[in-house]
């Protein structure tokens, strides 16, 4: 089967065109560089059942060797070979994305251009002739839409037909007055018999970083041409003169056929302009931006939409235990979120309910009924019940990226995030934590520098994810109850707010120590607004869900499984029922592991009460490292287990807070140890899932540290939470250290400067 | 009057005439089609001032006050219709 690869610029509509042509589910964003792996799919033509593998590489504008998805492409093209390359070029931006392509027919290797958005074209008035665009190329150009689907048999055809010959390497540069040395440097590639001869050779006078290393014996001829070289606009700076030669050539020969479209701004403002215009503007941008927020937020947490409640319009009692109670919360309007949620967990506890009823009518055992009801189906269907929200989210979000919303996102707050040494771009992975760490950390692949992506990855679990939100809400809800105090979600916001705090802090910090360097450039495209296609959301939302819902099916399922062995078995390999845990696995473990939670207020210190269940928080902290889900479920079993009885009617979040407040009353820990224990579930190792992403998504050598980083963070901010908690005046001495630590770090950086320009 | 683009004003336009910095920021200024020549409309400042945004090559583009300050131009004024 013939191979295909799909190469063209970020934006172009590549990914939009790779569905169509392999009807592979693939997302596609309207954000510069979304895709950065190289993805597969297989093209088969309905009439002639030709068919082809097709490769989508990630968007690149040029071929230089400074980013890894332009690496990745080139590396792609030059080592695999592929029959032919389809190269995608955006009609509507005809000179940028010809910048790549005369980069890419440089090599030795059959190329078709789609040039896609004709139908775009048509409708500006404009009109490109693909003819005498191929003409001048040297290559067929076929005109295609791969919105509507338009044209892309023909395409596929003249790729078929173009693969069966070779093709040579041409230069497309225009009074380049490098040209000579590439020529000869092309003829010296080609008699050493190194393929891709021009294109090595156009790289090598460029000065390319990975070419000089790949050839370094033709260097000095490169050196020397430079030392007898004079220009005055361009000094010896051969990589302008052929970015320039490039340029020239495509104004001059190529973008002929397009009506000159620079904007001015007398020129009619199109719908895309105007929206711009508002959504960038000076005054409004900002507080447009946190509503848009707050919106989303609020349609998938919300509890009561409308506040309905404040107003008393709804009776609290309304309507009672119906099949849609969920839609009403304590009187108002569940979001759509919470509805949804509401609705899933009521069928998930009845598929619970008839399992048990059936087992047990069966003759089962009781610790098979334990475990498939309690162990598999309790820990399985207590992860799938955030679904709704987190796809819910992730459907926001994606209208957000489609739209182009999220690049002017970047665009507004660049400016706040240098002051961190990240880019704007930081600001998605780190605003879809909130959501879930492990697409948000999949994210960071825009990022573009090594220390940016690091940077980002460790503090995106402290923007804490829809798994931590139960964790807060129980605790919190715990803390009012307690303690008399009627606002438990100024807590919930204050954590929320602690962790944003402290992701800041940290960012800083690293910037100063750890990942020193410069901060990344923020030169990127602002695509035009347009409408999100459904068809690319719903992709795009069952994209990322499919993540969760893997998540949930094999790492969560098996940690719920080992925690309720750990819980339900002695190390005498015998079963416990519900009401032993004390002498269970776990409990033992946590016993032993208890002084460690000392210092932050939930170790040793608490009175274990004739149950002795002092040890409850600290092995509900780490049930946590494995999944944050598992928290308030650990704290549930437990006190169930210790004879507390609960009202199975509660809601979710009210049985939260009836476990917590159980474990709290026994163990009589105050509110700086429970706030301590929300810290350290929010800023301590995130989870499985998520732990594993961050190991395949952060650059070499960088695993260890995180992990240090996140236990290490963790253990401070609680620390410091239970000491000034438990005595006010301790935050003289956090003050003292940190400031000496300051002090410390810019003591050591100025004695080491980095760089000449890295004064920290 | 021939100056850096981080020092035009809302509307102004130019023609580039040197492309200065070096390395990765340099190369990716050249890339994106910021070469000596090319006509360069400010179309816009973000809310805080900074980065800016540039209409070139008939798109879109936004760099930072610190990558514009590299580009230097020959001013061609403001044209009538400022934003």
């Amino acid at each position: 089967m013939k191979r295909f690869a799909l190469a063209g610029n970020p934006n172009s509509g590549k990914t939009t065109l790779f569905n169509p042509l392999t009807g592979s589910s693939e997302y596609v964003g309207n954000w510069p560089g979304v895709t950065v792996e190289k993805k597969v799919g297989i093209y088969k033509n309905k009439k002639s059942g030709a068919a082809a593998s097709v490769v989508d590489l990630p968007g690149i504008y040029s071929l230089s060797p400074y980013t890894p998805e332009e690496v990745v492409s080139r590396n792609y093209i030059l080592d695999e070979k592929p029959d032919c390359l389809i190269n995608i070029v955006d009609a509507t931006n005809l000179e940028r994305n010809l910048y790549l392509t005369t980069q890419l027919l440089e090599m030795d290797v059959p190329v078709v251009i789609a040039l896609n958005m004709m139908d775009a074209v048509a409708k500006n008035g404009d009109h490109i002739d693909t003819e005498k665009l191929g003409e001048a190329l040297g290559v067929p150009v076929v005109g295609i839409s791969a919105l509507k689907e338009e044209h892309l048999d023909a395409l596929m055809s003249a790729a078929i037909i173009a693969s069966e010959q070779p093709r040579k390497g041409h230069s497309f540069l225009k009074d380049c007055l490098v040209q000579n040395l590439i020529d000869s440097l092309n003829h010296d590639y080609e008699t050493k018999g190194i393929p891709n001869a021009r294109f090595h050779a156009t790289k090598l006078v460029e000065g390319d970083e990975i070419e000089t290393k790949l050839e370094p014996e033709f260097m000095p001829r490169v050196d020397a041409y430079k030392a007898t070289f004079k220009n005055q606009t361009f000094g010896t700076d051969f990589e302008a003169i052929i970015a320039d030669a490039r340029y020239k050539y495509i104004s001059e020969y190529l973008a002929i056929s397009e009506t000159k479209r620079v904007r001015k701004a007398s020129e009619k403002m199109t719908l895309s302009d105007k929206i711009d215009r508002l959504m960038t503007n000076k005054w409004v941008a900002l507080p447009l931006f946190a509503i848009v927020l707050f919106l989303i937020f609020h349609f998938v947490f919300g509890e009561d939409l409308l506040y309905l409640n404040p107003m008393g319009v709804v009776d609290s009692t309304f309507p009672g235990d119906g099949p849609f109670a969920g839609l009403f919360s304590n009187g108002g309007i569940a979001s759509l979120g919470v509805f949804l949620q509401s609705l899933l967990t009521d069928c998930t506890n009845w598929l619970t309910d008839i399992t048990r009823t059936g087992m047990s009518n069966a003759g089962a055992q009781a610790w098979s009924i334990g475990l498939v009801c309690d162990g598999v189906m309790g820990g399985l269907f207590a992860v799938l019940s955030f679904l709704p929200q987190i796809a819910l989210l992730f459907f926001f979000f994606s209208i957000l990226e489609d739209s182009g919303y999220m690049a002017r996102i970047a665009f507004i707050l660049d400016k706040i995030f240098r002051k961190y040494g990240l880019s704007g771009r930081a600001f998605l992975p780190m605003i879809m934590g909130f959501g879930c760490s492990v697409p948000a950390m999949m994210n960071t692949r825009t990022l573009s520098t090594d220390n940016e992506r690091t940077s980002t990855i460790r503090v995106i679990p402290f923007f804490s994810c829809g798994a931590k939100l139960p964790i807060i809400l129980a605790v919190a809800g715990c803390v009012a109850e307690l303690f008399g105090f009627s606002h438990p979600e100024l807590i919930t916001l204050g954590m929320y707010f602690l962790g944003v705090a402290v992701a800041l802090v940290c960012v800083l910090l690293m910037k100063h120590t750890t990942l020193k360097g410069e901060t990344p450039p923020f030169i990127m495209e602002l695509p035009s607004y347009h409408l999100p296609q459904p068809r690319a959301l719903a992709l795009h939302v069952w994209d990322k869900t499919k993540h969760f819902v893997k998540k949930a099916f094999t790492i969560i399922l098996a940690s719920t499984i080992l925690i309720w062995f750990l819980t339900h078995f002695a190390w005498n390999w015998s079963y416990l029922p519900d009401e032993d845990m004390g002498q269970s696995i776990l409990a033992s473990l946590g016993k032993l592991i208890q002084p460690i939670f000392t210092p932050l207020g939930f170790g040793s210190q608490l009175n274990g009460g004739q149950n002795g269940t002092g040890w409850t928080f600290g092995v509900a902290a780490i049930s946590g490292l494995i999944a944050k889900e598992n928290v308030i479920g650990t704290f549930g079993t437990l006190a169930a287990s210790l004879g507390h009885v609960f009202d199975p009617d509660l809601d979710e979040n009210a049985a939260g807070i009836a476990y917590v407040l159980a474990i709290a009353k026994d163990t009589g820990i105050g509110i700086p140890g429970l706030l301590s224990f929300i810290a350290f579930n929010i800023f301590a190792i995130p989870c499985f899932a998520a732990t594993a992403t961050a190991k395949s998504e952060l650059p070499k050598g960088k695993f260890k540290g995180t992990i240090a980083f996140w236990l290490g963070t963790a253990y401070i901010v609680s620390m410091a939470i239970y000491t000034i908690g438990s005595w006010w005046w301790t935050c003289f001495i956090w003050a003292g250290v940190f400031a000496l630590a300051l002090y410390l770090i810019h003591l050591y950086n100025r004695n080491h400067p980095l760089g000449k320009k890295e004064v920290a | 009057m021939e100056k850096s683009l981080n020092s035009f004003v809302m509307g102004e336009s130019g023609i580039i005439v040197s492309v200065k910095g070096e390395g990765k920021i340099r190369r990716r200024l050249l890339d994106m089609g910021i070469t000596p020549g090319a006509e360069v409309y400010l179309r816009k400042k973000a809310p805080l001032g900074d980065p800016l945004e540039i209409t070139l090559r008939g798109y879109e583009l936004t760099l930072r006050k610190d990558e514009a300050s590299y580009i230097y131009l020959q001013s061609e004024g403001t044209k009538e219709g400022k934003e």
